[in-house]
């Protein structure tokens, strides 16, 4: 339960850390919050020859609203971003799941980016960036790249990060204020990983451009999977008992669910479509009041 | 064979304390065995069952998620920080009184903790009291006297409006 040996070091900039990764490679891990990485090395599931350690890298923690984009630097502390006062008017859907991510003193400690590369497939920052349509800034010693959230959670712990790569900073367009958000989830306590959760963000239409929507459910598959199925039934109009069914059907077919102790196969794949229909539901209701409100 | 070895120079409690150590000791065999401050707990060492939860810069953090390295330059406090056996902080007053715990093992965290919780949260509701719970195990009370001391510790704290939160 104690660390193996490890050699430390501890860059003060994006690029000293950017040259330390192409330095080590493959034999670093770089140390975020630590929320799941030091577990994992206290349990010696990884033993790396080298911690890069990026908690003294302020440039990494700022939370930007830059014209019509936010911009999250991938250190931010989760505590941080979930008081934010622009992401609470911005991102509800963003708060709202950061209030499932286990419990305050891990979100004081554990970062967004760190909890986005470690991908873990019942995390819930994963599928809520799916929802939001955000990109991942990687950055490299040899280049600076943009990869949409939906290409970048590969499968179980693994992402679109070569060995080399930093994920910087996470990227999106500020959404329409009166757009329709919702979140559900169910889990043993409040808290622990999901064994179900949804992430529903609705878009409005604009001049020539139908009204879309994004529906993506955690917990239930290898990585965070969008249900194209479902988000074309939620938009074909108002609520109804046969919508909530066809949503929950169009769902459960979509999943691929795995058992452990937690929970057998087949009730994830019930609850992921419960959750994704009680998303959606809150989605539609939030939408109309919030054009209510801006009308 | 040793591993690499840094100083570590942080403030515990109000003091300062340093001392050289391996690079890949935890924050909370740091604080136990070199700083001798047995009231932090290792419970599960891997940051679910909460026992070793310390105020960081004055944030509850799980000590055995954190290197002892990365204290440097950076304040920490422990139950120790917390009152003494002739004055008691009202919440291990309100613990004492309403019977908040039995064996004692999960009590630091909680309390570090809810020092925190009610410092932003003055007046909670018990549905509060028990979401921020849920980050700490204890296999004794059941919970419900952990709920009602928190909320006795609050109305004393209240009352006491010079007390340090």
């Amino acid at each position: 339960m104690k660390p193996a040996q490890f050699a430390y070091r501890d860059p003060v900039t994006v690029v000293e850390a950017l040259n330390l990764l192409a330095e080590y490679g493959e034999d670093a891990r770089l140390l975020a919050g630590g929320q799941s990485l030091v577990p994992m090395l206290n349990f010696r599931l990884v033993q790396p020859a080298v911690i890069i350690d990026l908690n003294g890298i302020e440039e990494l923690c700022n939370i930007q609203v830059a014209g019509d984009r936010f911009r999250i630097g991938s250190m931010a502390r989760q505590a941080s971003v979930e008081s934010h006062r622009d992401i609470i008017r911005g991102w509800p859907l963003l708060v709202d799941a950061l209030r499932h991510v286990a419990h305050p003193p891990i979100r004081n400690r554990g970062t967004i980016g760190g909890s986005l590369a470690h991908n873990d497939p019942a995390a819930e920052l994963p599928a809520v960036m799916v929802a939001l349509g955000t990109r991942m800034i990687l950055q490299s010693a040899r280049e600076q790249r943009t990869v949409p959230a939906e290409f970048f959670f590969v499968s179980p712990l693994e992402t679109a990060l070569a060995p080399d790569e930093l994920l910087v900073a996470i990227e999106a367009p500020v959404p329409n204020p009166s757009a329709g958000w919702g979140f559900a989830e169910i889990s043993r306590r409040h808290g622990d990983f999901a064994l179900a959760a949804a992430a529903v963000q609705l878009i409005p239409g604009e001049t020539g451009r139908a009204p879309g929507a994004r529906i993506v459910v955690t917990g239930v598959a290898e990585r965070p999977l969008r249900v194209s199925e479902a988000e074309n039934i939620l938009c074909e109009g108002a609520w109804s008992a046969a919508r909530d069914k066809a949503i929950r059907a169009a769902v459960e077919t979509a999943v691929e669910p795995f058992e452990d102790l937690h929970a057998p196969g087949w009730y994830r794949q019930q609850a992921a479509g419960v959750m994704a229909a009680r998303a959606c539901q809150d989605a539609l209701m939030r939408g109309a009041d919030l054009a209510a409100r801006h009308d | 064979m040793s591993g690499e070895r840094r100083t570590v120079r942080t403030i515990i409690n109000g003091e300062p304390f340093e001392r050289e150590i391996e690079v890949r000791l935890l924050a909370s065999d740091f604080i136990r065995h070199e700083a001798g401050l047995t009231g932090t707990h290792v419970g599960c060492e891997h940051g679910v069952c909460g026992a070793c939860t310390i105020l960081l810069d004055g944030a509850p953090v799980r000590s055995c998620l954190l290197l002892a390295v990365q204290l440097s330059s950076h304040n920490v406090e422990t139950v120790e920080g917390l009152g003494t056996a002739q004055n008691l902080h009202p919440l291990q007053q309100s613990f004492w009184e309403k019977h908040g715990l039995q064996c004692g093992y999960c009590t630091p965290g909680i309390l570090m903790t809810m020092k925190a919780f009610l410092a932003e949260n003055p007046n909670p509701s018990t549905a509060e009291i028990r979401t921020v719970l849920a980050g700490h195990l204890c296999r004794c009370t059941g919970y419900q006297q952990i709920v009602e001391s928190v909320v006795g510790a609050a109305q004393r704290m209240a009352q006491l409006p010079d007390v340090k939160a």
